[in-house]
């Protein structure tokens, strides 16, 4: 069945459907008279160059991490999740919840209970859908779609009409207290004497999304669960006939991926923000979905992905500064990314498999 | 709420139902061969933009109609080879449509017009002005009836009527020919057309550029009829309400009508907060009307009060021999 040796599945393909979108994106600069080979020069400086560019780099790279393994975990069940927007949106407001609700002392207190804040009301905006899926059988996507609208009106509620502070105009809730900011990497590296960039908005939140892909691959390679959950992301048939539940992974499955995809809360609102402002997400859940594709929903590949995307993010916020190409180069390169190694897979796959079969029939005839 | 309040309200009702419904019956032909199509947006986005470009530039709206269409078409060819042809995942197609859309069309509008991703105001034969109906004044006085004539019928732009003309088109195309029976058959049970010897990756093709010509309409509306130009992400979210009013309507036309005006009227009454206030004897948060359609769907979904069974082979690609 195999054709390809698995390097070429796992590195192989997405590198080749990476540089058609990459050739594609480099077209489209030339198309609207900018220079490719600049634009890039630009932003590698932009995002690698200095530990400033590093900290933007990583702090997006934190928050597509979390959303990508969201989408990994759902996937390895054969469900669609594209509802991490709206679930890392209500992440948002648990986090806010839980951020304003006491005068928190340290932000060593304070983080564990807004991880559990984010992750519940991420979880509990999953489970709709899940449980609709499960013992409905409405169609997940559909459901996850309609439910990123009503968490973006949720949200819009909640800020103008409950969480706005008294005589302000900004939809948007109070400041948190001092105690709930969370270290930024400038003062974890400033332990070791290592020098990072003050201003930039990288938090304690990218280690626990690194401890969040090492959890995320021991629950689906090295657990009872993990095992239950790919047999029926391979064959529901067979894993009911092998006694496993479809309700119970369904269920369990999008319980974890809102969990994970409202945990991202902690970096953009917690870790940058520290206030809930609209649309905090922006974008995110989306991307999480490039970024597991991308990362062929292994959690080392998703944090590779991640910190990929969050150079295109960092590099084209440089690009709208000093090339004034619009940020929205980026949204194109993304669309062209998710295009090329998702949608138009078998296009880069054919082709590779058709000469590692001719390959291996010629080794044959030759012996 | 007197009754010119109720006719100015429906009224507004019928101009914002009119893209739904396009994407709607684009959804909907699309689906019914087994197309899933969460790009309408894109395709609706992309079209809105060149229409309001080239009517820009051209100053005829109708070849700005053409561009908008031919653009939505692009769209979904991109749609069809990736999944049709290289029988990719549907869904991630449409996600990465509708991100290529939203930026594509910001970043040429500003590469064109430089007036931060929008196109110029488009002005006389640049937009689809209203079309006055046959003794639209004439009726004017008549009670009742002449109101809803002359004001809620009449003085809409040409693809309003369009729109609505498209549902019984769409009902006979798919319900009265030979074509609309295979298309659904297309989308119930590949494997038995393959069999009858009719190519399923044709008409699978055919659905997909139906949808693509009817975005292009409901985008070049959104532009040069309900607006005079583009503006960024214009859509706002239509494509994905069309979406929902399809599910709403089970696939079907008609019933695809009754839920783009049910979710049209949702909308025009978000705009008329005043009426919303003398409406309802309690409080009715904007958010709540806003998110209706999304949550009636929902509902449906559920199957609680009905139940919404898609086409079987929805989703799957085609692969001629197992």
């Amino acid at each position: 069945m195999d054709v390809m040796p698995k390097w070429a599945d796992v590195l192989l393909v997405p590198i080749i459907s990476l540089l058609l979108a990459f050739a594609i994106s480099a077209l489209v600069i030339l198309g609207i008279g900018k220079d490719p080979v600049e634009a890039v020069k630009l932003m590698v400086s932009g995002a690698f160059g200095s530990t400033y560019g590093w900290g933007y780099t990583l702090f997006y790279a934190t928050n597509f991490i979390f959303t990508g393994l969201a989408f990994a975990v759902a996937s390895h069940a054969s469900l669609f999740n594209i509802g991490s927007e709206g679930q890392a949106t209500l992440g948002g407001l648990g986090v806010a919840l839980v951020c304003l609700a006491l005068p928190w002392p340290h932000w060593t207190l304070a983080l564990p209970a807004a991880m559990i804040g984010g992750a519940l009301f991420g979880a509990a905006w999953a489970f709709i859908p899940a449980w609709l899926q499960a013992k409905r059988g409405s169609h997940i996507v559909i459901t996850t779609i309609m439910f990123n609208f009503i968490g973006a009106a949720v949200l819009n509620y909640m800020l103008v009409n409950v969480m706005r502070p008294e005589g302000s105009m900004d939809p948007a809730s109070a400041k948190f207290p001092p105690g709930a900011s969370l270290p930024t990497l400038h003062d974890i590296l400033a332990v070791f004497g290592i020098p990072f960039s003050k201003s930039a908005p990288a938090n304690i939140s990218f280690l626990i999304a690194l401890l969040a892909c090492v959890l995320v691959w021991l629950l689906i390679w090295r657990t009872r669960f993990g095992f239950e959950l790919r047999a029926y992301g391979r064959s529901e048939s067979a894993a009911v006939y092998a006694g496993i539940s479809p309700s119970k992974i369904i269920i369990v499955a999008m319980l974890i991926s809102g969990g994970l995809s409202g945990l991202m809360a902690i970096n953009n609102v917690m870790g940058e923000a520290e206030r809930l402002v609209l649309n905090s997400v922006e974008g995110a859940g989306f991307i999480g979905i490039a970024v597991a594709l991308m990362g062929r929903n292994h959690p080392i590949g998703v944090a590779l992905a991640a910190i990929l995307f969050g150079f295109l993010y960092q590099g084209g916020a440089e690009l709208a500064l000093w090339m004034s190409i619009p940020r929205e180069l980026i949204v194109v390169i993304q669309g062209l990314v998710i295009l090329f190694t998702g949608a138009l897979d078998n296009m880069v796959r054919m082709p590779i498999e058709r000469i590692f079969l001719a390959r291996r029939l010629s080794a044959k005839s030759g012996e | 709420m007197d009754f010119s309040t109720l006719i100015q309200i429906l009224d507004s009702t019928l101009r914002l139902a009119t893209p739904l419904l396009l994407a709607c019956l684009a959804g909907l032909f699309s689906e019914r061969s087994g197309i899933f199509d969460i790009g309408l947006e894109a395709k609706m986005l992309i079209a809105a933009f060149f229409s309001a470009a080239v009517a820009y530039d051209s100053g005829s709206v109708w070849l700005g109609l053409l561009a908008g269409i031919a653009a939505s078409m692009v769209f979904a060819a991109i749609h069809g080879v990736a999944s049709i042809t290289f029988r990719g995942n549907q869904l991630i197609s449409g996600v990465a449509l509708n991100f290529l859309a939203s930026g594509m069309t910001v970043l040429i509008a500003q590469n064109w017009f430089q007036q931060g991703g929008r196109t110029p105001s488009l002005l006389g034969k640049a937009r689809f002005e209203p079309l006055t109906l046959p003794f639209a004044d004439a009726l004017k006085d008549v009670p009742i009836l002449g109101p809803l004539y002359s004001d809620l019928l009449s003085g809409h732009s040409i693809l309003v009527y369009v729109a609505l003309l498209a549902v019984p088109a769409s009902w006979w195309v798919l319900f009265r020919t030979r074509f609309g029976l295979r298309l659904r058959a297309v989308g119930e049970n590949p494997a038995a057309v393959d069999t009858a010897g009719v190519s399923v990756i044709g008409l699978r093709y055919a659905a997909v550029a139906i949808a693509g010509l009817l975005c292009g309409i409901a985008g070049a509306y959104l532009a040069t009829g309900l607006q005079a130009g583009f503006v960024k992400d214009m859509t706002a979210g239509r494509g994905y309400i069309a979406l929902a009013a399809l599910i709403f309507a089970k696939w079907r036309p008609w019933y695809a009508l009754g839920a783009c005006l049910l979710f049209g009227l949702l909308q025009a009454l978000a705009l008329r907060t005043d009426v919303v206030a003398a409406i309802f004897p309690f409080k009715m948060p904007v958010q709540l009307l806003d998110s209706l359609p999304y949550i009636l769907t929902v509902v449906i979904l559920a199957g609680f009060v009905g139940k919404a069974i898609p086409p079987r082979a929805g989703g799957e690609p085609y692969v001629k021999e197992r």
